[in-house]
């Protein structure tokens, strides 16, 4: 199978850099308190493992929630901008305006507005994740073939059942695509706003390591965070797969 | 709720035999963005017919099926489902395109009692409705595939079953064969023959090819026009086919079938 030989290149590669980064750090071409070395993160990352946890799990909490409402949101958007043209019209521009501000650059006011607690960090998770699942939504509902709006019509379907049978299933895969894009936006989200005040997430976690330059703690927290992203990844496949059956069906027998 | 052990049942009431035709279109035109596509056209279904409607590309046979569904509302004229004006009301004929439009999402079974779940059937008694069917249109043992599983003539033959169970009396095909590959082709067209006469069904079916309608028809309606020049399309004649609907093995080879034939290519033009 491709799937299988698929794998080893990336892995070789990143073993490689990895290898290239320890031997740079082991010949003392950069001082190791500029660069830590691979050896040294993995040891910060298991001798920090209870205080990185209790930091992760203030950050999920973040952006699980930001990320449900987010969804919550995008689909609503998305749905009113499917049933009202005007809607559409309207919001469509200003969803691609509002993509174009940059998080780092909203994150101060967030929390000038709503304080050190959990409320700015879940805003500003809601601001980056809904915008992917809206887009995806949107043009996933209009992606039906017209003539399965015909044909609905001929059985007299209502539009719930229309949206139901037609449109929702259409929109499922752009659907899955966005909400991967949204997932690692969340934990990003949760990660920036934390940075700017907080008592508790990694992004907390890795201000004060950076105070203290254990730059190999900051290491560690990085790649605790491409972890949490990639799981959160493949944990919307694994959703999709159960959602979408038909998606793992054998193609034409004939 | 249909039942297959009453195949001759006719779905729209007991209207047959009194004269009325199942389906009429009465002097229907209809125009788009401006511009007339079909003008003045008027035909008619008999109860139990088999009509075909022939036409070049582009003559504006979709729009008048559009019409003839509800989908549409023509400028003029009105569309008769046994006496009844329907004209512009989706819901009361059958219909299906070329394309199947099998929604990918949902198993066979799930498609084709489509109509029954939108009319608010429960999903096990559509079920129970629809399964008795699948062996007399050749879909046994693919209830619950998907639809991405099926070859080609069973999905269009599943798009058939769910036509069916719109339980409309009349049926509009649009090209439903065409999508298939030649000797599908003619499989179907003498299955579909044999069924529609079964169910007791009456249907019209656009085609642009003039074997299909000469084999399947008992009378043919020749559409002309080009409306992309500022012509509108009209019924220019009407042939029937001289022979019955049961004796049409080897018909295609008698001197009668290519009589047929040469009076509906000359009608196109």
């Amino acid at each position: 199978m491709r799937t299988r030989r698929a794998w080893v290149a990336p892995t070789v590669t990143a073993l490689a850099l990895i290898g290239i980064w320890q031997a740079v750090c082991s010949f003392g071409l950069v001082p190791s308190f500029m660069l830590p070395s691979p050896v040294d993160v993995v040891a910060a990352l298991v001798g920090d493992v209870s205080l990185l946890a209790s930091h992760t799990v203030t950050t999920l909490e973040e952006a699980a929630l930001g990320l449900a409402i987010g969804v919550a949101v995008g689909f609503s958007v998305a749905v009113a901008m499917d049933r009202f043209d005007v809607v559409y019209r309207a919001l469509d521009p200003l969803i691609t305006v509002s993509q174009t501000i940059p998080t780092v650059a909203i994150a101060p006011l967030l929390v000038l507005w709503f304080g050190y607690g959990i409320l700015p960090k879940v805003v500003l998770v809601v601001l980056t994740t809904f915008f992917p699942i809206t887009v995806a939504l949107a043009s996933g509902f209009r992606s039906v073939d017209p003539d399965v709006l015909d044909l609905m019509r001929t059985m007299d379907a209502t539009r719930w059942q229309v949206f139901r049978y037609a449109k929702l299933p259409a929109a499922a895969d752009q659907f899955f695509g966005g909400l991967r894009i949204s997932a690692t936006y969340a934990i990003v989200g949760a990660v920036v706003a934390e940075w700017l005040g907080g008592s508790s997430g990694l992004g907390v976690y890795m201000t004060r390591v950076r105070k203290s330059f254990s730059y190999d703690r900051m290491f560690a927290a990085i790649i605790l965070i491409s972890a949490l992203s990639l799981a959160l990844m493949k944990g919307v496949d694994v959703l999709q797969r159960i959602c979408m059956p038909w998606k793992r069906a054998g193609r034409n027998q004939s | 709720m249909p039942s297959p052990d009453d195949i001759s049942r006719v779905p729209g009431g007991d209207t047959a035999g009194d004269g009325m035709p199942a389906l009429e279109a009465r002097d229907i035109s209809l125009s788009w963005d401006g511009r007339p596509v079909i003008a003045h056209v008027s035909l008619d279904v008999a109860p139990g017919e088999l009509v075909c409607l022939v036409g070049r590309s582009g003559c504006g046979k979709t729009t008048l099926f559009q019409a003839l569904a509800g989908l549409s509302v023509p400028d003029e004229g009105e569309v008769l489902l046994h006496g009844g004006d329907v004209t512009g009301r989706p819901g009361h004929v059958s219909y299906m395109l070329q394309k199947d439009l099998l929604l990918p999402s949902r198993t066979v079974i799930d498609n084709v009692c489509l109509p029954l779940l939108i009319k608010g059937v429960k999903r096990s008694d559509a079920h129970a409705t629809a399964l008795p069917y699948f062996e007399r249109f050749g879909l046994a043992g693919s209830a619950d595939l998907w639809p991405s599983q099926l070859s080609g003539g069973m999905r269009q033959r599943a798009a058939l079953l769910r036509t069916y169970l719109m339980e409309n009396d009349v049926v509009l095909l649009d090209e439903p064969f065409s999508a298939l590959d030649a000797l599908t082709r003619i499989d179907m067209r003498g299955w579909f023959c044999d069924m529609a006469r079964e169910l007791g069904l009456s249907a019209l079916i656009i085609t642009h090819d003039v074997d299909e309608a000469i084999s399947m028809a008992s009378r043919v309606f020749v559409m002309g026009g080009d409306p992309a020049a500022g012509v509108p399309s009209t019924i220019v004649g009407e042939v029937d086919v001289p022979c019955p609907p049961d004796e049409r093995v080897g018909f295609d080879l008698t001197e009668g079938y290519l009589a047929c034939k040469r009076e509906v290519l000359g009608l196109l033009g």
